[in-house]
């Protein structure tokens, strides 16, 4: 298994390597060491590759990810694993502003506290925060699921399209045209599968409430421009 | 002895004018601002106002259609292991396939590639039709996201971070339900018929600083090949310019409040930003400052028309320039030959502005599969080809004219002003004075 030290290797040799695998190739697992709150790490990966990143890392780790498993054993700075595709990213510690940002597919899971605008403009990304969620998370989230064992902070799902959140602690408020919804059958069963995917135990689906859009803001009209 | 009053004619207020009027009551009977296309219609200084001095005995020109007068850009040379070389510094503007048709956006390829130079992506993604069709393709890194993806990023040729544009500095997009079809809602994953926010600012970073980080993001997703540039509107140029130098593009491009959008309120097109004349000195200025002139590439855009103009603003220190508006013109926008259709939606060839309607008589401005069929993208693209022709055949004239071989060789000091405005903008002399407004201060 290949081991990237970045103290003494530069990043571009990193993301490049991650960038060169062969189709088919087996050697396919990574460790990254010393990245010391490094920028752009494991960005732009299109393969099923496994990377460890072995402590924090800075903006944008894992970023536009398609189909690569990356761990980061540390605290992830702004926008990790932005506008991924597929795959799926974990973060042992906390993650930063714009988590999951943009996000298309994919697995985020942070094992500690998200800060604000975590699943900013999510077009179908999961999300599952072992903690909480700073304000103005999912903020015109369009698609996918946003799942929140702790509690949500100010103004969630403001102004949100299609994306479905799942909080299990307190919301200190709702933004623009979020609202509570039933927690139908199914719902509870994706939530299940979320929750097994990202490694939860020992909580069930029903503890949790939905949130979605009330698509009052859909298309403009003049008498609801007060919500603005 | 009788006084006879004399007739005092009617007069109308020259602040409360008829269509100030006519605004007045539109907004007291719908409750709504007035939403539309295209750039700010307001008279604005612009290149009409500059004049080329052309040769003399200290200056002597050169011969047209014998001798040479190259006109070939390259841009990304600072950073980009792949920069683009083009043919002509007339370049094709961002325009989202959503706001314009397919077919439309297949003829800006057409059009662009027959004159060797690039079109580019909008809000809305890359189209399939529109990378097969344009040999030099940009793609829009946007706030909004609709339809970013990583393999569409790397079979870019370029890479364009959109801060802001010049018909709406700070301003995002809207594209109206009726202009969502199917597949531009499966292209922005968002809800057929629903109306579209474009955001205003990215959602992933704030700041010259976070900017700089997000540049050498997207470098290293696609392995430092492709160029790079930061596009803003018209509002502060001389540190806009420099902050993207700073965050490390490779090209700016500037966009003055002439410059168009595809819908936007009214109020923000003809009230917010700069004409593109008075942005150009200022963004020249920031890169001569930064010992960047000519290795961090500069285009200009907002109410490019002709090869005049486009000659003017390369003058005044740009690389190159971008035009939507005219293209579109080119393609067969508000001509004349629709006007019955134009008088049946209230107004006239020329007038039409409504492009977040769908309804564009021209077929251009639409996702309505039956008008769409009325732009042919190949006879649709050989017309801007033409046009893209016309226009550097023009620059290279006037080029000629002031005895310059390259248009990049065209200078401020070929130019001179008509009026005191433009004179200062252009940092140009008024005509027949050494005098220059201002000079010395931004």
């Amino acid at each position: 298994m290949p081991v990237i030290d970045l103290a003494v290797t530069p990043l571009r040799d990193l993301n490049s390597a991650l960038h060169a695998i062969p189709r088919g190739s087996n050697d396919i697992a990574f460790e990254v060491v010393n990245p010391r709150g490094s920028h752009a790490v494991a960005v732009g990966i299109d393969a099923p590759v496994a990377v460890d990143v072995k402590g924090s890392v800075g903006y944008y780790c894992a970023g536009m990810n398609d189909g690569g498993s990356v761990t980061v054993h540390g605290s992830a700075g702004p926008g990790v694993a932005e506008n991924m595709m597929s795959g799926k990213v974990v973060i042992q510690g906390d993650a930063s502003q714009y988590a999951g940002a943009t996000g298309r597919g994919g697995l985020l899971v942070i094992k500690g506290n998200a800060a604000s605008r975590c699943g900013i403009s999510m077009k179908g990304i999961d999300i599952v925060v072992h903690g909480n969620i700073g304000h103005m998370s999912a903020f015109m989230g369009q698609s996918g699921h946003l799942v929140v064992l702790g509690d949500a902070g100010d103004a969630l799902g403001d102004s949100l399209y299609e994306a479905k959140l799942f909080v299990r602690g307190t919301v200190k408020s709702l933004g623009s045209d979020c609202i509570e919804k039933e927690m139908r059958a199914e719902h509870l069963s994706k939530l299940a599968e979320l929750l097994e995917k990202a490694g939860v135990k020992g909580v069930r689906p029903e503890e949790f409430k939905r949130y979605g859009s009330a698509r009052k803001l859909y298309n403009f009209n003049i008498d609801n421009a007060d919500a603005y | 002895m009788s006084y006879h009053n004399p007739y005092t004619p009617p007069r109308k207020s020259a602040t409360f004018d008829d269509y100030t009027l006519a605004e007045i009551r539109r907004a007291a009977a719908t409750g709504i601002y007035d939403i539309r296309g295209a750039g700010t219609k307001r008279k604005v200084p612009h290149f009409d106002d500059l004049l080329f001095l052309g040769a003399s005995i200290s200056r002597y020109p050169l011969e047209g259609y014998r001798e040479k007068c190259d006109t070939t850009v390259t841009l990304g040379t600072r950073f980009a292991k792949k920069p683009i070389t083009l043919k002509t510094p007339i370049t094709i503007a961002g325009m989202s396939f959503g706001a314009l048709s397919g077919p439309a956006k297949e003829a800006l390829g057409r059009g662009a590639t027959i004159a060797g130079t690039s079109t580019t992506t909008g809000d809305g993604g890359m189209t399939d039709e529109e990378r097969g069709h344009s040999q030099t393709l940009v793609y829009q890194y946007l706030p909004s996201r609709y339809g970013m993806n990583p393999r569409d990023l790397r079979r870019a040729d370029a890479i364009e971070v959109v801060v802001g544009q010049g018909a709406k500095p700070g301003g995002g997009g809207m594209l109206l339900g009726q202009k969502i079809s199917d597949r531009v809602a499966e292209m922005r994953t968002l809800p057929k018929g629903i109306d579209q926010r474009s955001a205003c600012r990215h959602p992933d970073w704030t700041g010259p600083d976070d900017l700089e980080i997000k540049i050498l993001e997207l470098r290293e997703i696609t392995d430092w090949e492709k160029p790079i540039y930061v596009k803003v509107g018209g509002a502060r140029p001389y540190y806009d310019t420099a902050l993207a130098v700073k965050a490390g593009a490779d090209v700016v491009v500037l966009d003055g409040m002439q410059g168009g959008t595809a819908a936007t309120q009214d109020v923000f097109i003809e009230n917010v930003g700069m004409p593109t004349l008075a942005c150009i000195r200022p963004a020249v200025q920031a890169l001569q400052d930064l010992g960047m002139h000519r290795k961090v590439q500069l285009i200009i855009s907002g109410g490019i028309r002709s090869g005049a103009d486009v000659a003017k603003a390369l003058a005044l220190g740009a690389d190159a320039v971008a035009i939507g508006t005219a293209a579109l013109v080119a393609l067969g926008d508000n001509d004349p030959r629709w006007e019955d259709e134009y008088r049946k939606l209230g107004t006239t060839a020329g007038a039409y502005d409504d492009w977040h309607e769908g309804k564009d008589p021209a077929g251009i401005t639409t996702q309505d599969p039956e008008l769409m069929k009325r732009l042919d993208p190949i006879a649709a693209g050989r017309r801007l080809a033409n046009y893209l022709k016309v226009m550097t055949l023009e620059a290279q004239t006037i080029a000629r004219a002031c005895g310059k071989n390259h248009l990049h060789n065209l200078e401020p000091e070929d130019l001179c002003a008509l009026t005191i405005e433009a004179s200062a903008m252009a940092q140009v002399p008024l005509a027949g004075t050494s005098w220059i407004p201002g000079r010395g201060a931004f």
